[in-house]
């Protein structure tokens, strides 16, 4: 379980985060929603290790993550993953170097293991072998979102991290990427913290669903509950109403 | 008139609080070349885009540098009927001045540049988070390569530089101008010693370092999408100028 505590963080005077607190439980997908440039990023910013917060814990099995330093930090490094938003794939590097980056950088696997390895994720991703030798700027959005998301799953992490994994797909890639990130993870059982405002998407994907608004997470539940929840806030979102947007 | 102090305090502080900022950026760089993993093959990547891309552009400017060097050396020369000193002229202003400061010039102009938009573009794109969740370093994988490569590509385009610069002046003043080719070579043997060489590679050596760690630095601190690494970029090529001709005062004067 994934413990948050109290974080806050401020920017140029201006608090992002006032006071979150939020538990991941194991094995299970908490999508955090919430409109633009409400602060989920840096949330999830946090928990990776690239934002130190203000004041606030990040408690990962009685460790607080926020405090750790070195060598601690690098071995937490190595149990997660994370599917950026825009997929983060090196523009120098193929796909199938992309794929094998972690394994090549942090194990001493055989090249032969590492390749089977690869193959696997790619078939997992439904992309076939001729995309192996493509570079990232030759792959569509889908195709960018699906090999990212290999790399992230290659080192088989215990937690997954997912910063918007959708935004900017048309709706069938959408359906195709929520769907491949339920089967890796009905797969591996990972735990999982996704940032999104795709509604309803997310709803079909989420254990538990939080909303955050103006640095705090001001619901918290099943999906069901949320999409029943009495906040006017939380039905504004969810229905996309214009005066919630313009707020 | 205070909001002027006040500006021109605030703008003093800037600089400060960049050069300490660079200062310990080129530390961290430099002390990840002594920690493990070794990633050698990444070095000789950047020696090559640093180094060996940018030879053709830098013999193009030491032919010419050389040739009207040596053509306004010679009708100066001329006039006290010295045309004999014509290579001692030519290859003391290249190995001392021209050739370590037309060499950073032109590195910073074209390999600078690069590496700024390289590592900007990886920056906004989240390239560098990326590796840093992969628990690689992002300063130990991306930066650290190319300022080893830019520490060792400068002086050796630097020398490429003299020699063609030396054979440009050949051209214009002994083909061209009819001065003797023995009095070019001899002359210049005569005056050029090893003080003036190791000054020209100790000048290499620094304006190499200070051009990659510029052009590193800008690029790892960009912000704001496109229009931040066209900033950044920018702001590489001027500012590692001025300092490539602020070190070169600053070394002349210590090795006079």
């Amino acid at each position: 379980m994934i413990k948050i505590i109290n974080l806050v963080k401020s920017f140029a005077g201006h608090k992002v985060l006032d006071g979150i607190n939020l538990e991941l439980p194991a094995g299970q997908i908490t999508v955090v929603i919430g409109k633009s440039g409400v602060g989920k990023s840096v949330l999830l910013k946090h928990i990776i290790g690239l934002l130190k917060p203000d004041s606030g814990q990040i408690i990962v099995e009685g460790q607080d993550i926020s405090r750790l330093r070195g060598r601690q930090r690098q071995e937490f490094k190595r149990r997660y993953g994370v599917l950026f938003q825009g997929g983060a794939l090196f523009d120098s590097l193929s796909v199938f170097e992309n794929i094998a980056f972690p394994l090549r950088e942090k194990t001493r696997l055989p090249e032969a293991e590492i390749a089977q390895r690869v193959r696997f994720r790619l078939a997992q991703m439904h992309l076939s072998a001729e995309v192996e030798t493509k570079l990232p700027d030759e792959l569509s959005g889908g195709m960018r979102k699906r090999v990212a998301l290999a790399r992230a799953m290659i080192q088989e992490p215990e937690i997954m991290f997912y910063d918007e994994p959708v935004t900017g797909l048309d709706p069938p890639m959408t359906n195709t990427v929520f769907h491949l990130i339920t089967k890796t993870h009905q797969e591996s059982g990972y735990t999982a913290l996704m940032v999104s405002h795709d509604i309803p998407e997310v709803f079909h994907v989420a254990h538990q669903v939080a909303m955050l608004h103006k640095g705090r997470i001001i619901a918290a539940g099943t999906p069901q509950e949320i999409q029943s929840h009495p906040d006017p806030v939380v039905q504004s979102f969810i229905r996309g109403e214009i005066d919630f947007l313009e707020d | 008139m205070a909001n002027l102090v006040r500006q021109l305090g605030q703008r003093s502080l800037n600089i400060v609080q960049e050069a300490g900022g660079m200062m310990i950026f080129l530390l961290e760089g430099l002390g990840l070349a002594f920690v493990p993993p070794f990633r050698f093959h990444l070095i000789l990547q950047e020696i090559y885009k640093i180094g060996v891309r940018s030879t053709l552009i830098v013999m193009l400017t030491a032919a010419f540098t050389g040739m009207v060097m040596a053509l306004q050396g010679y009708y100066t020369l001329r006039q006290y009927g010295s045309e004999g000193a014509l290579g001692a002229a030519v290859a003391l202003s290249l190995i001392r001045e021209m050739g370590p400061v037309l060499t950073g010039i032109m590195v910073s102009a074209r390999a600078g540049s690069a590496v700024t938009a390289e590592i900007g573009i990886m920056r906004i794109t989240e390239q560098l988070d990326a590796l840093d969740t992969m628990a690689v370093n992002p300063i130990q994988y991306v930066v650290m390569p190319k300022l080893l490569a830019g520490v060792m590509a400068v002086p050796l385009l630097t020398a490429i530089f003299d020699v063609v610069g030396i054979l440009g002046g050949y051209l214009v003043g002994v083909i061209l101008l009819g001065v003797s080719s023995g009095a070019y070579f001899a002359s210049m043997k005569q005056s050029v010693v090893a003080l003036d060489i190791n000054g020209g590679i100790v000048k290499s050596l620094v304006f190499g370092l200070t051009i990659i760690l510029v052009a590193c630095y800008k690029g790892y601190h960009t912000q704001h999408g496109a229009e931040g690494v066209s900033k950044a970029t920018n702001q590489t090529v001027v500012l590692s100028a001025v300092l490539v001709l602020a070190w070169d005062y600053v070394l002349t004067s210590f090795f006079m």
